[in-house]
Protein backbone atom coordinates (compact mmCIF):
# COMPACT_ATOMS: atom_id res chain seq x y z
CA UNK A 1 0.00 0.00 0.00
CA UNK A 2 1.13 3.77 -0.94
CA UNK A 3 0.77 6.36 1.87
CA UNK A 4 -0.05 9.83 -0.39
CA UNK A 5 0.00 12.81 1.40
CA UNK A 6 -0.02 16.04 -0.69
CA UNK A 7 0.19 19.35 0.54
CA UNK A 8 -1.39 21.35 -1.64
CA UNK A 9 -4.81 20.67 -3.68
CA UNK A 10 -2.56 20.89 -7.16
CA UNK A 11 -0.46 17.96 -5.61
CA UNK A 12 -3.54 16.06 -4.31
CA UNK A 13 -5.70 16.38 -7.78
CA UNK A 14 -2.22 14.93 -9.51
CA UNK A 15 -1.91 12.38 -6.82
CA UNK A 16 -5.45 10.94 -8.00
CA UNK A 17 -4.66 11.48 -11.59
CA UNK A 18 -1.62 9.16 -11.43
CA UNK A 19 -3.27 7.07 -8.50
CA UNK A 20 -7.28 6.98 -9.46
CA UNK A 21 -7.60 3.79 -7.57
CA UNK A 22 -6.43 5.61 -4.30
CA UNK A 23 -9.02 5.71 -1.82
CA UNK A 24 -9.27 9.40 -0.46
CA UNK A 25 -9.50 9.63 3.43
CA UNK A 26 -10.10 12.85 5.33
CA UNK A 27 -11.09 12.16 8.87
CA UNK A 28 -10.65 8.25 8.30
CA UNK A 29 -14.36 8.03 10.48
CA UNK A 30 -15.13 5.18 7.23
CA UNK A 31 -12.12 4.44 5.37
CA UNK A 32 -9.75 3.21 8.61
CA UNK A 33 -12.91 1.61 9.93
CA UNK A 34 -13.11 -0.65 6.75
CA UNK A 35 -8.92 -0.71 6.83
CA UNK A 36 -8.97 -1.99 10.48
CA UNK A 37 -11.64 -4.48 9.93
CA UNK A 38 -9.94 -6.09 6.75
CA UNK A 39 -13.07 -5.13 4.33
CA UNK A 40 -10.60 -3.14 2.49
CA UNK A 41 -7.15 -3.23 1.25
CA UNK A 42 -6.48 -0.34 -1.17
CA UNK A 43 -3.45 -0.05 -3.39
CA UNK A 44 -2.91 2.95 -1.69
CA UNK A 45 -4.82 6.20 0.78
CA UNK A 46 -4.55 9.79 -0.32
CA UNK A 47 -4.91 11.90 3.05
CA UNK A 48 -6.45 14.51 2.34
CA UNK A 49 -5.72 16.73 5.81
CA UNK A 50 -2.44 18.44 5.23
CA UNK A 51 -4.51 20.24 2.27
CA UNK A 52 -5.23 23.90 3.55
CA UNK A 53 -7.73 24.43 1.02
CA UNK A 54 -10.07 21.71 1.95
CA UNK A 55 -10.32 22.93 5.40
CA UNK A 56 -11.55 26.65 4.42
CA UNK A 57 -14.80 27.55 4.19
CA UNK A 58 -15.91 31.33 3.23
CA UNK A 59 -19.07 33.37 1.82
CA UNK A 60 -18.62 33.85 -2.32
CA UNK A 61 -21.50 34.47 -4.55
CA UNK A 62 -24.38 34.80 -1.74
CA UNK A 63 -23.85 30.88 -0.69
CA UNK A 64 -21.46 29.30 1.35
CA UNK A 65 -18.58 27.43 -0.03
CA UNK A 66 -17.62 24.64 2.56
CA UNK A 67 -14.19 22.75 1.92
CA UNK A 68 -14.80 19.41 1.75
CA UNK A 69 -12.38 19.07 4.79
CA UNK A 70 -14.09 21.37 7.50
CA UNK A 71 -15.27 18.69 10.28
CA UNK A 72 -18.58 18.34 11.72
CA UNK A 73 -17.08 20.40 14.86
CA UNK A 74 -16.43 23.31 13.03
CA UNK A 75 -19.78 23.00 11.10
CA UNK A 76 -21.38 23.64 14.69
CA UNK A 77 -19.19 25.87 16.19
CA UNK A 78 -18.55 28.36 13.13
CA UNK A 79 -21.91 27.76 10.79
CA UNK A 80 -24.40 26.74 13.76
CA UNK A 81 -26.69 30.16 12.61
CA UNK A 82 -25.47 30.31 8.96
CA UNK A 83 -26.52 26.86 7.84
CA UNK A 84 -29.01 25.83 10.56
CA UNK A 85 -30.16 22.36 9.14
CA UNK A 86 -26.66 20.85 8.60
CA UNK A 87 -25.53 21.90 11.36
CA UNK A 88 -28.47 20.14 13.45
CA UNK A 89 -27.67 16.87 11.14
CA UNK A 90 -23.81 17.50 12.37
CA UNK A 91 -24.93 17.78 16.47
CA UNK A 92 -26.43 14.15 15.67
CA UNK A 93 -23.13 12.43 13.91
CA UNK A 94 -21.29 9.71 16.17
CA UNK A 95 -19.51 11.37 18.95
CA UNK A 96 -17.53 14.50 19.94
CA UNK A 97 -14.42 12.08 19.13
CA UNK A 98 -16.07 11.85 15.47
CA UNK A 99 -17.25 15.22 14.86
CA UNK A 100 -13.80 16.57 15.28
CA UNK A 101 -12.81 14.22 12.51
CA UNK A 102 -15.52 13.71 10.29
CA UNK A 103 -15.84 15.94 7.40
CA UNK A 104 -18.90 16.96 4.86
CA UNK A 105 -16.63 16.02 2.04
CA UNK A 106 -16.06 12.80 3.51
CA UNK A 107 -19.60 11.96 4.10
CA UNK A 108 -20.11 12.67 0.66
CA UNK A 109 -17.37 10.72 -0.84
CA UNK A 110 -18.52 7.67 1.37
CA UNK A 111 -21.78 8.33 -0.48
CA UNK A 112 -23.57 5.88 2.14
CA UNK A 113 -27.26 6.16 2.26
CA UNK A 114 -27.40 6.97 6.12
CA UNK A 115 -25.00 9.60 5.90
CA UNK A 116 -26.30 12.19 8.15
CA UNK A 117 -25.49 15.04 5.97
CA UNK A 118 -27.26 14.25 3.09
CA UNK A 119 -30.88 14.87 4.11
CA UNK A 120 -29.97 18.50 5.07
CA UNK A 121 -27.71 19.20 1.55
CA UNK A 122 -30.65 17.46 -0.41
CA UNK A 123 -33.54 19.77 1.26
CA UNK A 124 -31.20 22.65 0.86
CA UNK A 125 -30.47 22.47 -2.87
CA UNK A 126 -26.65 21.99 -2.24
CA UNK A 127 -24.19 21.45 -4.87
CA UNK A 128 -20.98 19.01 -4.90
CA UNK A 129 -17.97 21.03 -6.28
CA UNK A 130 -15.63 18.22 -8.01
CA UNK A 131 -12.21 18.78 -9.31
CA UNK A 132 -9.33 16.82 -11.34
CA UNK A 133 -6.95 17.47 -12.92
CA UNK A 134 -9.05 17.96 -16.22
CA UNK A 135 -11.16 21.09 -14.51
CA UNK A 136 -13.99 21.26 -11.91
CA UNK A 137 -17.41 21.06 -12.20
CA UNK A 138 -20.59 20.98 -9.90
CA UNK A 139 -22.93 18.37 -9.37
CA UNK A 140 -26.31 19.15 -7.59
CA UNK A 141 -26.71 17.12 -4.60
CA UNK A 142 -29.51 14.98 -5.67
CA UNK A 143 -27.44 13.99 -8.79
CA UNK A 144 -24.70 13.23 -6.91
CA UNK A 145 -25.88 9.76 -5.05
CA UNK A 146 -26.21 7.12 -8.07
CA UNK A 147 -25.85 3.74 -5.56
CA UNK A 148 -25.69 2.57 -2.65
CA UNK A 149 -22.26 3.54 -1.62
CA UNK A 150 -21.23 5.19 -5.00
CA UNK A 151 -21.74 8.68 -6.48
CA UNK A 152 -20.89 10.59 -9.90
CA UNK A 153 -17.02 10.87 -9.04
CA UNK A 154 -14.76 9.84 -11.92
CA UNK A 155 -11.94 7.76 -10.60
CA UNK A 156 -9.89 10.91 -10.98
CA UNK A 157 -12.06 12.96 -9.10
CA UNK A 158 -11.57 14.77 -5.48
CA UNK A 159 -14.62 16.79 -3.82
CA UNK A 160 -13.23 20.30 -3.33
CA UNK A 161 -16.05 21.72 -1.71
CA UNK A 162 -19.87 21.93 -1.35
CA UNK A 163 -21.89 25.05 -1.97
CA UNK A 164 -24.83 25.76 0.04
CA UNK A 165 -27.11 28.99 0.14
CA UNK A 166 -28.07 30.59 3.92
CA UNK A 167 -31.43 29.69 4.11
CA UNK A 168 -34.32 32.92 3.89
CA UNK A 169 -36.37 30.21 5.86
CA UNK A 170 -36.58 27.48 8.52
CA UNK A 171 -34.61 24.34 8.31
CA UNK A 172 -35.03 21.11 10.46
CA UNK A 173 -33.48 17.67 10.90
CA UNK A 174 -34.86 14.54 12.45
CA UNK A 175 -33.28 11.17 12.67
CA UNK A 176 -33.90 7.95 14.28
CA UNK A 177 -31.57 5.59 16.32
CA UNK A 178 -31.48 3.66 19.71
CA UNK A 179 -29.59 6.50 21.45
CA UNK A 180 -28.48 10.05 20.73
CA UNK A 181 -24.93 9.25 20.40
CA UNK A 182 -23.05 7.05 17.96
CA UNK A 183 -26.06 5.77 15.73
CA UNK A 184 -25.99 5.21 12.31
CA UNK A 185 -29.46 6.29 11.42
CA UNK A 186 -32.41 4.07 11.32
CA UNK A 187 -33.83 6.48 9.23
CA UNK A 188 -33.78 10.77 8.88
CA UNK A 189 -35.53 13.53 7.11
CA UNK A 190 -34.57 16.97 6.37
CA UNK A 191 -36.74 19.86 5.78
CA UNK A 192 -36.16 23.37 4.37
CA UNK A 193 -38.99 26.22 3.94
CA UNK A 194 -38.29 28.72 1.05
CA UNK A 195 -40.76 30.96 1.94
CA UNK A 196 -39.16 33.33 -1.27
CA UNK A 197 -39.84 30.89 -3.63
CA UNK A 198 -42.93 29.21 -1.80
CA UNK A 199 -41.34 25.66 -2.17
CA UNK A 200 -40.54 23.15 0.26
CA UNK A 201 -37.28 20.88 0.11
CA UNK A 202 -37.05 17.29 1.67
CA UNK A 203 -34.08 14.81 2.07
CA UNK A 204 -34.45 11.29 3.13
CA UNK A 205 -31.58 9.43 4.53
CA UNK A 206 -31.39 5.49 5.63
CA UNK A 207 -34.58 4.46 3.56
CA UNK A 208 -33.66 3.84 -0.17
CA UNK A 209 -30.48 2.78 -1.80
CA UNK A 210 -29.60 6.71 -1.97
CA UNK A 211 -30.39 9.60 -0.01
CA UNK A 212 -33.33 10.85 -1.93
CA UNK A 213 -35.49 13.76 -2.24
CA UNK A 214 -39.61 13.24 -1.46
CA UNK A 215 -40.15 15.78 -4.29
CA UNK A 216 -43.41 14.93 -4.69
CA UNK A 217 -44.53 15.50 -0.71
CA UNK A 218 -42.87 18.84 -1.23
CA UNK A 219 -44.65 19.94 -4.37
CA UNK A 220 -47.82 18.99 -2.64
CA UNK A 221 -47.20 20.51 0.67
CA UNK A 222 -45.80 23.96 -0.92
CA UNK A 223 -49.38 23.79 -3.67
CA UNK A 224 -51.48 23.43 -0.58
CA UNK A 225 -49.72 26.38 1.30
CA UNK A 226 -50.10 28.39 -1.24
CA UNK A 227 -53.84 27.35 -2.06
CA UNK A 228 -54.87 28.50 1.59
CA UNK A 229 -52.57 31.37 1.20
CA UNK A 230 -50.76 30.48 4.17
CA UNK A 231 -47.37 31.44 2.97
CA UNK A 232 -49.03 34.98 3.31
CA UNK A 233 -50.69 34.53 6.34
CA UNK A 234 -48.52 32.88 8.15
CA UNK A 235 -51.44 31.00 9.68
CA UNK A 236 -51.42 27.68 11.51
CA UNK A 237 -50.55 24.20 9.91
CA UNK A 238 -53.71 22.20 9.42
CA UNK A 239 -52.77 19.23 11.52
CA UNK A 240 -54.46 16.99 8.09
CA UNK A 241 -52.00 18.77 5.77
CA UNK A 242 -48.96 17.71 8.00
CA UNK A 243 -50.29 14.30 8.01
CA UNK A 244 -50.84 13.71 4.49
CA UNK A 245 -47.40 15.77 3.81
CA UNK A 246 -46.41 12.38 6.60
CA UNK A 247 -47.82 9.80 4.48
CA UNK A 248 -46.43 11.30 1.07
CA UNK A 249 -42.71 11.77 2.19
CA UNK A 250 -43.38 8.11 3.38
CA UNK A 251 -44.30 7.05 0.24
CA UNK A 252 -40.99 8.15 -1.38
CA UNK A 253 -39.14 6.27 0.58
CA UNK A 254 -38.22 2.30 -1.01
CA UNK A 255 -36.46 0.66 2.56
CA UNK A 256 -34.68 -2.37 3.62
CA UNK A 257 -35.18 -4.50 6.31
CA UNK A 258 -31.46 -4.72 8.46
CA UNK A 259 -29.94 -4.93 11.40
CA UNK A 260 -30.63 -1.61 12.44
CA UNK A 261 -34.59 -1.61 11.79
CA UNK A 262 -36.96 -2.88 9.60
CA UNK A 263 -38.89 -1.68 6.55
CA UNK A 264 -42.09 -1.26 7.71
CA UNK A 265 -40.90 0.80 10.91
CA UNK A 266 -38.65 2.90 8.45
CA UNK A 267 -41.71 4.01 6.99
CA UNK A 268 -43.75 4.84 9.91
CA UNK A 269 -40.85 6.77 11.67
CA UNK A 270 -40.63 8.57 8.36
CA UNK A 271 -43.94 9.46 8.37
CA UNK A 272 -43.96 10.92 11.84
CA UNK A 273 -40.57 12.72 11.52
CA UNK A 274 -41.78 14.81 8.44
CA UNK A 275 -45.31 15.08 10.01
CA UNK A 276 -43.13 16.84 13.40
CA UNK A 277 -40.78 18.73 11.23
CA UNK A 278 -43.30 20.24 9.19
CA UNK A 279 -44.88 21.38 12.32
CA UNK A 280 -41.52 22.79 13.84
CA UNK A 281 -40.36 24.61 10.98
CA UNK A 282 -43.95 25.78 9.97
CA UNK A 283 -43.98 27.21 13.73
CA UNK A 284 -40.41 28.89 13.35
CA UNK A 285 -41.78 30.18 10.07
CA UNK A 286 -44.57 31.94 11.39
CA UNK A 287 -43.34 33.26 14.88
CA UNK A 288 -40.29 34.70 12.59
CA UNK A 289 -43.04 36.99 10.73
CA UNK B 1 7.59 3.74 5.70
CA UNK B 2 8.76 5.75 8.95
CA UNK B 3 6.84 8.33 10.39
CA UNK B 4 7.89 10.71 12.76
CA UNK B 5 5.93 12.89 15.50
CA UNK B 6 5.72 14.36 19.17
CA UNK B 7 4.14 12.03 21.17
CA UNK B 8 3.85 13.75 24.71
CA UNK B 9 6.15 15.96 24.14
CA UNK B 10 8.97 13.56 22.94
CA UNK B 11 10.04 13.15 19.14
CA UNK B 12 9.34 9.26 17.93
CA UNK B 13 10.58 8.18 14.73
CA UNK B 14 8.63 4.88 14.04
CA UNK B 15 10.53 2.83 11.48
CA UNK B 16 7.73 -0.02 9.61
CA UNK B 17 4.70 1.37 9.89
CA UNK B 18 2.66 0.03 7.76
CA UNK B 19 0.82 2.45 5.25
CA UNK B 20 -2.92 1.42 6.58
CA UNK B 21 -1.76 1.01 9.81
CA UNK B 22 -3.85 3.62 13.06
CA UNK B 23 -2.19 5.60 15.25
CA UNK B 24 -3.34 3.52 18.04
CA UNK B 25 -1.50 0.41 16.22
CA UNK B 26 1.34 2.37 16.12
CA UNK B 27 1.37 3.80 19.62
CA UNK B 28 0.96 0.68 21.58
CA UNK B 29 2.74 -1.88 19.76
CA UNK B 30 5.82 0.41 18.13
CA UNK B 31 6.26 3.01 20.66
CA UNK B 32 5.25 1.16 24.17
CA UNK B 33 2.46 3.46 24.96
CA UNK B 34 -0.57 0.51 25.47
CA UNK B 35 -2.35 3.23 27.83
CA UNK B 36 -4.61 4.09 25.00
CA UNK B 37 -6.67 0.74 24.44
CA UNK B 38 -7.42 -0.80 21.74
CA UNK B 39 -11.65 -2.03 22.20
CA UNK B 40 -13.93 -1.67 18.92
CA UNK B 41 -11.54 0.08 16.29
CA UNK B 42 -14.38 1.23 14.82
CA UNK B 43 -14.84 4.83 16.94
CA UNK B 44 -17.13 3.21 18.58
CA UNK B 45 -16.20 3.12 22.22
CA UNK B 46 -13.75 5.97 22.79
CA UNK B 47 -10.95 3.67 24.73
CA UNK B 48 -8.39 4.81 22.07
CA UNK B 49 -8.99 8.50 22.43
CA UNK B 50 -5.93 10.82 22.66
CA UNK B 51 -5.40 14.63 21.20
CA UNK B 52 -3.84 14.88 17.78
CA UNK B 53 -2.94 18.62 18.23
CA UNK B 54 -5.11 19.40 21.20
CA UNK B 55 -8.53 17.85 19.95
CA UNK B 56 -9.65 14.44 21.41
CA UNK B 57 -9.52 11.58 18.54
CA UNK B 58 -10.32 8.17 18.42
CA UNK B 59 -6.83 7.00 17.86
CA UNK B 60 -8.03 3.88 16.02
CA UNK B 61 -9.24 6.39 12.97
CA UNK B 62 -6.19 8.10 12.21
CA UNK B 63 -4.11 6.41 9.88
CA UNK B 64 -0.54 6.46 11.70
CA UNK B 65 0.69 8.72 8.28
CA UNK B 66 -1.74 11.14 9.06
CA UNK B 67 -0.19 11.84 12.44
CA UNK B 68 3.12 12.79 10.67
CA UNK B 69 4.40 15.57 11.84
CA UNK B 70 1.55 15.95 14.76
CA UNK B 71 1.73 16.22 18.20
CA UNK B 72 -0.06 13.61 19.70
CA UNK B 73 -0.94 13.66 23.67
CA UNK B 74 -2.36 10.46 25.06
CA UNK B 75 -3.08 9.19 28.95
CA UNK B 76 0.34 8.60 29.74
CA UNK B 77 1.15 12.44 29.46
CA UNK B 78 -1.63 14.15 31.77
CA UNK B 79 0.35 13.01 34.67
CA UNK B 80 3.15 15.29 35.68
CA UNK B 81 6.22 13.72 37.37
CA UNK B 82 4.94 11.30 39.86
CA UNK B 83 1.50 12.83 40.37
CA UNK B 84 -1.53 12.47 39.29
CA UNK B 85 -3.75 15.16 37.31
CA UNK B 86 -6.72 16.09 39.08
CA UNK B 87 -8.65 14.23 37.08
CA UNK B 88 -7.05 10.83 37.35
CA UNK B 89 -7.23 11.80 41.03
CA UNK B 90 -11.11 12.30 40.97
CA UNK B 91 -11.41 8.82 38.55
CA UNK B 92 -9.30 7.06 41.53
CA UNK B 93 -11.28 8.81 44.66
CA UNK B 94 -14.45 7.96 43.59
CA UNK B 95 -14.39 4.48 42.58
CA UNK B 96 -14.86 5.48 38.73
CA UNK B 97 -13.00 2.38 37.27
CA UNK B 98 -13.85 -1.06 37.77
CA UNK B 99 -12.33 -3.02 34.72
CA UNK B 100 -10.57 -0.39 33.83
CA UNK B 101 -10.06 -0.85 30.28
CA UNK B 102 -12.66 2.61 29.30
CA UNK B 103 -10.78 4.70 31.75
CA UNK B 104 -8.25 5.96 29.70
CA UNK B 105 -10.20 7.49 27.13
CA UNK B 106 -12.72 8.66 29.55
CA UNK B 107 -9.90 10.54 31.41
CA UNK B 108 -8.44 12.19 28.37
CA UNK B 109 -12.45 12.95 27.09
CA UNK B 110 -13.37 14.64 30.45
CA UNK B 111 -9.56 16.44 30.08
CA UNK B 112 -10.89 18.17 27.60
CA UNK B 113 -14.33 18.51 28.85
CA UNK B 114 -12.57 20.43 31.68
CA UNK B 115 -10.55 22.13 29.86
CA UNK B 116 -13.18 23.80 27.47
CA UNK B 117 -15.46 24.27 30.32
CA UNK B 118 -14.56 23.95 34.06
CA UNK B 119 -17.78 24.14 35.26
CA UNK B 120 -19.89 21.56 33.14
CA UNK B 121 -23.46 20.66 34.22
CA UNK B 122 -24.97 17.59 34.56
CA UNK B 123 -26.11 17.19 30.26
CA UNK B 124 -23.06 19.09 29.04
CA UNK B 125 -20.97 15.96 31.15
CA UNK B 126 -22.90 13.49 29.25
CA UNK B 127 -22.71 15.06 25.97
CA UNK B 128 -19.34 15.33 26.08
CA UNK B 129 -18.70 11.72 26.99
CA UNK B 130 -21.07 10.37 24.82
CA UNK B 131 -18.34 8.55 22.88
CA UNK B 132 -17.09 6.69 26.09
CA UNK B 133 -18.21 3.29 26.61
CA UNK B 134 -18.21 1.42 29.91
CA UNK B 135 -19.72 -2.19 29.45
CA UNK B 136 -19.19 -2.56 33.25
CA UNK B 137 -21.99 0.71 33.22
CA UNK B 138 -20.18 2.26 36.33
CA UNK B 139 -21.55 5.45 34.23
CA UNK B 140 -22.42 6.96 37.98
CA UNK B 141 -19.27 7.06 39.22
CA UNK B 142 -18.02 8.20 36.85
CA UNK B 143 -20.12 10.97 36.53
CA UNK B 144 -19.26 11.97 40.44
CA UNK B 145 -15.57 11.71 39.50
CA UNK B 146 -15.93 14.22 36.83
CA UNK B 147 -18.38 16.70 39.09
CA UNK B 148 -15.37 16.19 41.59
CA UNK B 149 -12.51 16.90 39.55
CA UNK B 150 -14.86 19.90 38.00
CA UNK B 151 -15.25 21.10 41.71
CA UNK B 152 -11.03 21.06 42.43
Amino acid sequence: MDFLAPTTWAAALAAKAEHPDAVAVAGGTDVMVEINFDRRRPPALLDLTRVPELREWAPEAGRIRLGAGVTYARVIDELGATLPGLAMAARTVGSPQIRNRGTVGGNLGAASPAGDSHPALLAADADVEVASVRGTRRIPVAEFFTGVKRNALAPDELIAAVWITPPAGPQQFCKIGTRNAMVIAVSAFGLALHPARRAVGTGIGSAAPTPRRATAAAGFLAGELEAAGLWESRGELPDALAVEFGARVRDAAAPIDDVRGTAAYRLHTLSVMARRVAGWAWTEYRSAA
Amino acid sequence: MRISLTVNGNRHDVDDVWEGESLLYALRERMGLPGSKNACEQGECGSCTVYLDDVPVCSCLVAAGQAQGRSVTTVEGLASDERLHPVQQAFLECGAVQCGFCTPGLIVSTHDLLERNPAPSDPEIREALAGNLCRCTGYEKILDAVRQAASQ
